[in-house]
This record gives C-alpha cells, structure tokens and sequence, in this order.
C-alpha cells in the first residue's frame, strides 16, 4: 500500500480529526481573545490590590507548560471532585491559557498608546468603560495583529496536545492511522500539510486587520 | 446649573506635582461669552491649571465650578465624584490639546461625532447633521472619510475644534493649540478660534501667540511660579502694565520675535 492509498483509505478518520481541531482552535480563539479584552479591561486604571492579583494570575498562567495545566484540569481536578469531560477541559485549558497571553499582547499595546487618547475621551465625558471599549481597545487591537497572528499560531499548536488525553483531533487522527499500518510519514506529512493550510487561512485574515491599520496610519509596513 | 454664576469659577487651586508647588493658590472667574488668554513662560503653571478645571488634574485644594456647579467633589461633602458623575460634568466642558489627540482609528467625521453619540446619547442621524455643519464651519467639508493621519497639523487642530464644539460646552479649553504646528499653519488654527470668539463661546486659552491674545480676548492672565500676577483688558496688559515682571516678558518676546 502506498502513501497516497493510505491516506485515501482513511480519509473519514482525518476529516472527523480536522473537524475537531478547527472547532477548538476557532472556538478557543474567539473565547480567549475575548477574555483578553475583559482581562485588560480590568487592567485599566490605577493600580490596587485587585489588578495586582490579575496580573499576578497572568504571570503564574504563562509560566505554566501548558501540558501541566491540561493534566491539571484533565487529571488532578477529578481529586478535588470536579470531573471535566475532555471537550470541557480542552476548551478550558486553551482559553485560559491562551487568553492570559492574548491579554498581556493588549497590555503591552495599552502601555504604548499615548496618554492623551485617553485624556482626549476623559475631556469629552467618557466614563471609564466606554473610554475602553470605544477609544483605547479597537487602536490597541488594531496595532497588534502580528503578535496575534503568532499567538494564534501557537494555539493552533497547543490543540495538538488534546491529543494526549484522547481527544480525536488533527494530530489524534495521524497517530491512529499511524497505528495501524506502522507507517509514520504520509500521515504526519499530511496532518502537518493540513495545520499549515490553517495558519495560511489565520494570517489572511490578519492580513486583513493589518490592511484596517494601515488605513488608519496606526501600523507601517 | 445656575445661569447668573460665572462659567468657570477657580478657587484658591493648589497643586503640587513631586515636592513641587505648580499651582499657588489660584483664582479666576470666567463670565458667559467671555475669551480669557492664559499667558506666561513655559513651567509657569498656566496648562496644570486648565487641565485642573476638568479634572484631568486633581487639585490638591481649592475648588472648582462649572456653571456654579462644584466639579470632581460631590456636593454637600468632601467626597469624591463618581466616575459617571465626574464623567457628567467634564461633559459641558471641552479641550483642545496641544498635540491634537484625535482618534486614530476613526474618521474625521466620527471623531466629531462619536461623544454626541456615546456619551450624550444623541442619535446617529442628529450627531451626523451636526458633525457636517461644525465641519464646514472649521473648512473640512471635504474631509469627513479622512483619517486624522492623512491630515496636516492645522487640519488635525480644526477637527479637534470640531469635536469640542459638538459637545454643545459651555466653555471650550485651549491648551497651547497652536504650538505643535508649523509656523504657516498656525493661522488657519487661529482663525477658526477668532471665529468662535465672535460667535460669543466661553474660552480659555493657554497660548503663546501674543498678537492673538490681544486681537481676541476680552481678558488676559498672566501666570508665574503658579500664581496670577495680572490680569487686565487686553490693551493695558500689551501696552501698560502695572506688572514690572508682564512688562519684562512682553519685552523680551518682542526682543526674540522681532
């Protein structure tokens, strides 16, 4: 049986795999980029205890392998009576962690905007809140579409580790196939193929915000 | 709001940044319609004290009023308003800034109109209207799907005009709007204020354009190390000043600008 034939066979088992991938990355994407938005909205003000403990929490979270973290909420949460099913605490594990890093790409981004953009929002009667979300959170986003684009492309990675606990992603459908004819090369050949036309479509779309920022002079090529 | 008090009344404002006393014991009061020129050298304190009346600096004491009303402290107590209060208040207020501080990620035509919007809670169509009339008063007509990075300084500093003015304040702050702009800009900046001054909006202008102060206001305060030290008609602060120090100053700028 030859490499194009193998994959051919099999080819329900990569597309249930390339589903279940394109679920957690678009899913996970969205959820921590948006909790991002809320993190450094927290952020925003004057330092106190509270923002303190935020970014304090931050930090623990991107120190932490990510590995570790999945077998924490995979494996050791069950010892504290929380039992997540692997979806949930796939979902979880990616967003929080990925989330704590989107939310540092906007602090770094809210620390190099000038302060007048806020003072110009205060002057006008902007509360806080509106201030964030219409002023300073759209150039912060606008300006860090790079970084994103890289963050993305690590989360795209970190699904593959759901894998280990036996959720049927990409890299799941690869080694089972894998398995099963002792053949290693077509089928991560293929998934790896298939993970790159994924971070194609990510960084078109960011091309995108890119062009947005360009237009507002907010980024240069 | 009570409409017999004055604008802008300041009262004994003291504000010290690290160990340094910016602000001595300061007080003004700007009447309805009035444009008031802040002169005085750079560090003198006169942009810490327009940037006291909303808020943008807290005073460490004194107090401030906005149409009679106290800004930033509730009343009836010394305590501090809250972030809507406080937003409230800044609201009848506007300021020009030095360096424009327009939105970058909005067009012209939404600077204008984003605070009537979100802030004032005006409908689309009725902030729209306005930001196109304000917009061909200040001579951008033709800019409203411009981004404020394709404009020139002058052009930035009129729509800055333009977004104050949509706020509908009772008194518009200036602070230095003229002085990140190339020389042959300046004009068109100032023209535009001369515009407003005539139409009677309450103004406060911290500036270093002499002929303009003298040309427009109604008023004059001269300012050092934090303390007013004259304030007189327009004509008597330029020509006859009681003050031996606003005399100096005046001598010395017409010695470098000669």
């Amino acid at each position: 049986m030859n490499g194009i034939e193998m994959l051919w066979d099999n080819l329900d088992v990569f597309a249930a795999g390339l589903q279940n991938t394109l679920i957690l990355f678009g899913v996970s994407s969205a959820c921590s980029f948006m909790l991002a938005c809320v993190i450094a909205f927290l952020l925003e003000g004057q330092d106190n205890l509270f923002r303190r403990l935020v970014r304090w929490a931050l930090d623990l979270m991107r120190m932490l392998p990510f590995l570790i973290f999945l077998y924490l909420l995979y494996y050791g949460l069950p010892n504290l009576g929380i039992s997540l099913d692997v979806w949930s605490a796939g979902f979880i594990a990616l967003i929080t962690y990925h989330g704590a890093y989107f939310a540092e790409i906007l602090r770094a981004a809210r620390t190099a905007l000038p302060a007048g953009q806020a003072e110009a929002a205060y002057a006008h009667g902007f509360v806080n809140s509106n201030m964030y979300w219409r002023i300073l959170l759209p150039q912060m986003v606008m300006r860090s579409g790079p970084l994103f684009g890289n963050q993305l492309v690590c989360l795209l990675k970190d699904t593959a580790f759901l894998s280990i606990i036996t959720l049927m992603d990409l890299t799941a459908a690869a080694s089972a196939v894998q398995a099963k004819y002792f053949v290693p090369l077509p089928p991560f050949i293929f998934v790896i193929a298939l993970y790159w036309s994924i971070t194609l479509l990510v960084e078109a779309l960011l091309r995108r915000l890119g062009r947005r920022a360009q237009k507002r002079g907010l980024v240069h090529e | 709001m009570n409409k017999s008090a004055p604008v802008v009344e300041i009262r004994d404002l003291h504000k010290h940044f690290a160990g340094i006393e910016v602000l001595r014991g300061i007080n003004l009061k700007v009447e309805r319609g009035q444009t008031v020129s802040i002169l005085g050298s750079s560090g003198s304190g006169k942009s810490t004290m327009l940037r006291c009346i909303n808020w943008l600096e807290v005073p460490d004491t004194g107090e401030i009023y906005i149409g009679g009303d106290r800004m930033g402290v509730k009343s009836g107590g010394g305590k501090a308003m809250s972030n809507r209060e406080l937003a409230a208040m800044r609201a009848r207020t506007a300021m020009v800034f030095q360096s424009f501080n327009l939105w970058p990620h909005l067009t012209v035509l939404q600077n204008v109109t984003e605070a009537p919007i979100h802030v004032m809670g005006v409908s689309r169509k009725e902030a729209n209207d306005q930001a196109v009339a304000l917009l061909e008063k200040v001579g951008l007509s033709h800019k409203h799907d411009a981004y404020p990075w394709s404009l020139s300084g002058g052009q930035r500093q009129r729509v800055a005009i333009a977004r104050a003015l949509a706020m509908n304040p009772q008194v518009i702050l200036f602070d230095e709007p003229t002085s990140a702009l190339d020389p042959e800009l300046v004009g068109e900046v100032l023209a535009v204020m001369r515009s407003l001054a005539e139409d009677g909006f309450t103004m406060v202008i911290v500036t270093h354009e002499m002929e303009f102060a003298r040309a427009v206001s109604n008023e004059v305060v001269f300012i050092e190390k934090g303390q007013i030290i004259e304030r007189a008609a327009p004509e008597k602060f330029f020509t006859n000043s009681d003050s031996e120090r606003v005399r100096q100053f005046l001598g010395r700028y017409r010695t470098t600008t000669a």
